[in-house]
């Protein structure tokens, strides 16, 4: 077998009240894909800052050693010089900034102070190659897809002459097909040498791509899998992910349909600014109590917009159509007015769109409901305190308390904070966009039961996801968008991955 | 007991921010009474202290809404000059009653305030512009409705919203017992109201804070009020100017603390985006922030122009540098969402002891400058040294 490239050894690390990994190891071969697994709030993002000297040597317990060596890392620059290059979970690309100039940021390619511009895009365009990204490397990339950007942070890598590339979740914003892109990448990058760590939720992709796995609990390493000589089912690495075994990944839910709840009709959008650009074209959909309706659809086809439109118009303009609840026509022009309607939205973006980050846990959970614990506009702490304190337990957050500042949670549990401050709203329709991103298998299953509890008591529940097997797995019914339209419908019986494929090809 | 120590360790850490300014004030308050060999602490110097900032503290309180909302007021400086001209023209000029002008002065800072917070809310300018435009149109007002010319002095009564002390009703004969008794009535409040929140945070599991902490902390500071009430009252008593600071910071407490409105403030001062996706009207808020910021300026005017019993056309002059850097040595942050009201008092009292003391000792206003921009980076560098090592 190859050798050792990097060997974590006794890595403890404690923040202030929560003790985030324990005696952790961690060994990695020599150009292999080595996965890293775990439930939200495990230690994985942060077993990796401190690989890549986020948090530098000091702030933590235990040894690295690298190429056989020991190494203290005291910022991001000892590692990268050493060829260690993480992308985070949330990407680090300056908008407004080209490709070419994220890729050389921090690394100009530059004499005396001065950049050379030739040599920039030139290479740039030479290791986009590599990639296959085919872009103008002087476009901003703000103006590229998630997806595009993920390669970009790649070549970034690239660029540095990286050795052991490490991968925090780089495919949990992706459509199917730019993820099936990113791991072949993957896997042609191991061919030229370069290791890699990967981090991932997904795990047919971990079984895909990965030569070993290490599985952490609790900030614990549990267990290290090779998976070049034998076959890991995804089972497997569940139970040892869990601590038990999982049998199924969906609930199951026997429907109860009532009568309609929320219809929308002839729902036209447009683009904010660019008022020729239609978004959303003549929408028409309808939720029954008690129902799950799902709408697929590619990135870009609008789903998020039109979801957002109807939410107070929180997106687009000149929004024309008409919306009722129960039948009797409703309101929808502010978010206030749509959350007193029974609305309620989900956002996809929770960072720029949904949390407070530098406030606590419960400030985040009542933001969307403050009536429901004042009275006469005045707080009441102690109850404020009990709500938090409820959804974070039902909802299995994991922080000792809900003081906890919300930007020091794993992603995962930030997710499941945005879903205890909607579910507090108490709505009548519940808008989830992308519910499950970055969240683990164990606690998937458990958003899952709260989506049909929901149902079950009789409110209606929208799901835009782009994680297919989610929409089959819980939807009644799936509505087919692309380019602004619904172009097809379809109910659980009929609903399949091909399906709904054709009908967008075919569109 | 590696538990507990752990717990004190953790708990100090994440209030390093508030002990570090206490023990930054009582050292400063320190420093100074020994560099002024006792006059610092003496009762006439001390409620000097108070009348000299007062109007700083004033307006530290309404700065902190803005700033929490994410915004900045450059103007009010020039807001307190016009109201300062606009009362002498009022009161001098056209012989108008008190009961006219006090309102009316209000009122005017209200609608400055106002029209700022409708540019910055609706127009979405910016507020660094927008306030800086009202800094340069205020200050030109107040030269015009001055004619260029100093105002004064005003009548008596006028006079006494500034340099006025509460009478002594309880008719102490060398000790003021008004000022003594209020200030053992406050004392007692704020023990109670601190034993209660830590009871009710011990209900609920989440008080870190040690025993001894709590009670060294609630200590020092009954002490402290105790001897300052004293101290008032060996001298004139309970000046008028502190009453209406006690009332405004325990309202603007209560409502940043306590309401809904103040949480909506903190809101969408951390995230606007996101505030507004809860329904949160951001507009409405941040237009009423503004116009508060007005009233209070106002009112620091008022009380401005009454100390000086002139109005001239430089009042208020760069009080804006000091009302801001009160805020932010108080420990609000510059991107907005942080901040406490009794943070940005701590930090106005900070730079008036500080102002005070360098005067007594003679300091010439040169290095006064120096030092107190000295101490603002200070304190926002240990903000930031402090976030850091938190993670
Ligand atoms: N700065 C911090 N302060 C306090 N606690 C923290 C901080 N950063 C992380 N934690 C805690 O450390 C634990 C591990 O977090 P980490 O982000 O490593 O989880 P993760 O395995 O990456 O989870 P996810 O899959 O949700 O991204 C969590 O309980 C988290 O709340
Ligand atoms: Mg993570």
């Amino acid at each position: 077998m190859s050798e050792v490239i990097l060997e974590m050894r006794g890595i403890t690390k404690r923040f202030p009240g929560v003790k985030a990994l324990d005696d952790v190891r961690l060994n990695v071969r020599a150009g292999e894909i080595h996965a890293l697994v775990g439930e939200n709030g495990a230690g994985k993002s942060t077993l990796m800052k401190i690989l890549s000297g986020v948090y530098p040597h000091g702030t933590y317990e235990g040894e690295l050693y690298y190429q056989g060596e020991p190494v203290a890392f005291s910022s991001i620059r000892d590692s990268e010089a050493k060829g260690i290059i993480i992308i985070h979970q949330e990407l680090a690309l300056v908008p407004v900034l080209s490709i070419a100039e994220n890729v050389f940021l921090g690394n100009e390619q530059a004499r005396y102070g001065v950049i050379n511009w030739p040599d920039t895009y030139r290479r740039t365009e030479q290791l986009m190659k590599t990639v296959g990204l085919q872009e103008n490397p002087m476009t901003p990339v703000a103006g590229i897809g998630v997806g595009k950007q993920q390669l970009v942070e790649i070549v970034k890598a690239l660029s540095r002459n990286v050795k052991l590339l490490i991968l925090d979740e780089p495919t949990s914003s992706l459509q199917e097909n730019d993820s099936q892109k990113l791991l072949d990448l993957l896997l042609e990058l191991k061919a030229q040498g370069i290791t890699s760590i990967l981090i991932s939720h997904k795990l047919n992709e971990v079984r895909r791509v990965a030569d070993s796995i290490t599985i952490l609990r609790d900030g614990q390493s549990i267990t290290a899998l090779d998976a070049s000589t034998e076959d890991i089912s995804e089972d497997r690495i569940v139970r040892d992910m869990v601590g038990r075994d999982m049998t199924q990944r969906f609930p199951d839910r026997v429907p109860n349909i009532g009568t309609t709840l929320l219809e929308v009709k002839n729902w036209n959008v447009w683009h904010p600014r660019r008022s020729e650009q239609q978004m959303v074209r003549d929408v028409n959909l309808s939720i029954a109590a008690g129902e799950v309706v799902g709408i697929a659809g590619l990135m870009g086809a609008g789903r998020t917009e039109f979801a957002m439109s109807l939410f107070g118009q929180s997106y687009g303009q000149n929004i024309s159509g008409s919306a009722r609840i129960k039948g009797r026509e409703v309101d929808v022009s502010t978010v206030d007015k749509a959350i007193r309607n029974g609305i309620a939205y989900v956002t996809e973006d929770r960072k720029a769109l949904g949390l407070i980050l530098d406030q606590s846990l419960s400030f985040n959970t009542t933001l969307a409901n403050l009536n429901g614990v004042a009275s006469w506009s005045m707080l009441d702490p102690g109850q404020e305190r009990a709500v938090a304190e409820d959804y974070r337990r039902s909802l299995n957050i994991r922080t000792p308390t809900v003081e906890q500042i919300v930007g020091n949670l794993s992603g995962g549990n930030q997710q499941k904070v945005m879903l205890a401050r909607w579910l507090y709203a108490q709505p009548e329709v519940l808008i989830l966009d992308e519910p499950t991103r970055g969240i683990d298998v164990g606690a998937k299953f458990e958003i899952y039961n709260i989506i049909n509890e929901l149902a079950d008591a009789g409110r209606g529940v929208l799901m835009i996801s782009s994680e297919m097997p989610e929409l089959l797995g819980m939807c009644d019914r799936i509505y087919v968008m692309n380019q602004g339209e619904f172009i097809g419908e379809l109910g659980r019986k009929e609903a399949s991955q091909e399906a709904i494929m054709s009908m967008i090809v075919n569109s | 007991m590696e538990a507990s120590t752990q717990s004190v360790k953790s708990h100090l850490v994440s209030h390093m921010r508030d002990y570090g300014m206490l023990i930054a004030l009582v050292a400063i308050i320190g420093l100074f009474q020994y560099l002024t060999n006792g006059i610092m602490l003496r009762p006439a110097n001390l409620t000097n202290l108070f009348l000299q900032n007062s109007y700083i503290i004033v307006m530290a309180i309404g700065m902190l809404l803005v700033i929490v909302a994410g915004h900045i007021d450059l103007s009010v400086g020039s807001v307190v000059g016009f109201i300062g001209a606009l009362a002498a023209v009022m009161i001098i000029q056209m012989g108008l009653p008190l009961v006219v002008v006090v309102p009316t002065c209000l009122f005017v800072g209200f609608v400055i305030g106002a029209i700022h917070g409708y540019w910055v809310a609706y127009w979405k300018i910016p507020s660094f512009i927008v306030t800086l435009a009202g800094m340069l149109v205020y200050r030109g007002l107040t030269l015009a409705l001055l004619k260029g010319q100093s105002i004064g002095p005003f009548p008596r009564d006028f006079q006494r919203i500034s340099t006025g002390f509460v009478p002594d009703y309880l008719g102490g004969a060398s000790l003021n017992l008004m000022a003594l008794g209020s200030g053992l009535i406050l004392t007692a409040v704020l023990l109670m109201l601190a034993f209660q929140a830590r009871r009710r945070a011990q209900k609920y599991g989440m008080e870190d804070e040690p025993w001894a902490f709590f009670l060294v902390k609630n200590g020092l500071i009954a002490l402290a009020i105790v001897y300052i009430a004293y101290l008032l009252a060996t001298y004139r008593g309970l000046p008028n100017v502190l009453v209406t600071m006690a009332v405004l910071i325990v309202v603007y407490t209560f409502i940043t603390n306590k309401t809904t409105v103040g949480r909506r403030l903190y809101a969408i001062g951390g995230n606007i985006q996101a505030a507004k996706l809860t329904g949160i009207k951001a507009e409405r808020l941040t237009f009423l922030a503004f116009a508060n910021m007005g009233m209070l300026a106002a009112l620091a005017g008022l009380i401005f122009t009454a100390r000086l019993n002139t109005a001239t056309p430089s009042a208020g002059f760069t009080f804006e540098l000091d009302v801001i850097a009160a805020v932010f040595i108080g420990g609000a942050s510059m991107s907005g969402g942080v901040g406490k009201v009794i943070g940005a008092v701590v930090g106005a009292i900070i730079m008036g002891v500080m102002n005070n003391g360098m005067s007594i000792m003679g300091v010439g206003i040169d290095w006064q400058q120096v030092i107190k921009g000295l101490v603002l980076l200070a304190a926002v560098i240990f903000d930031v040294y402090n976030k850091n090592k938190a993670r």
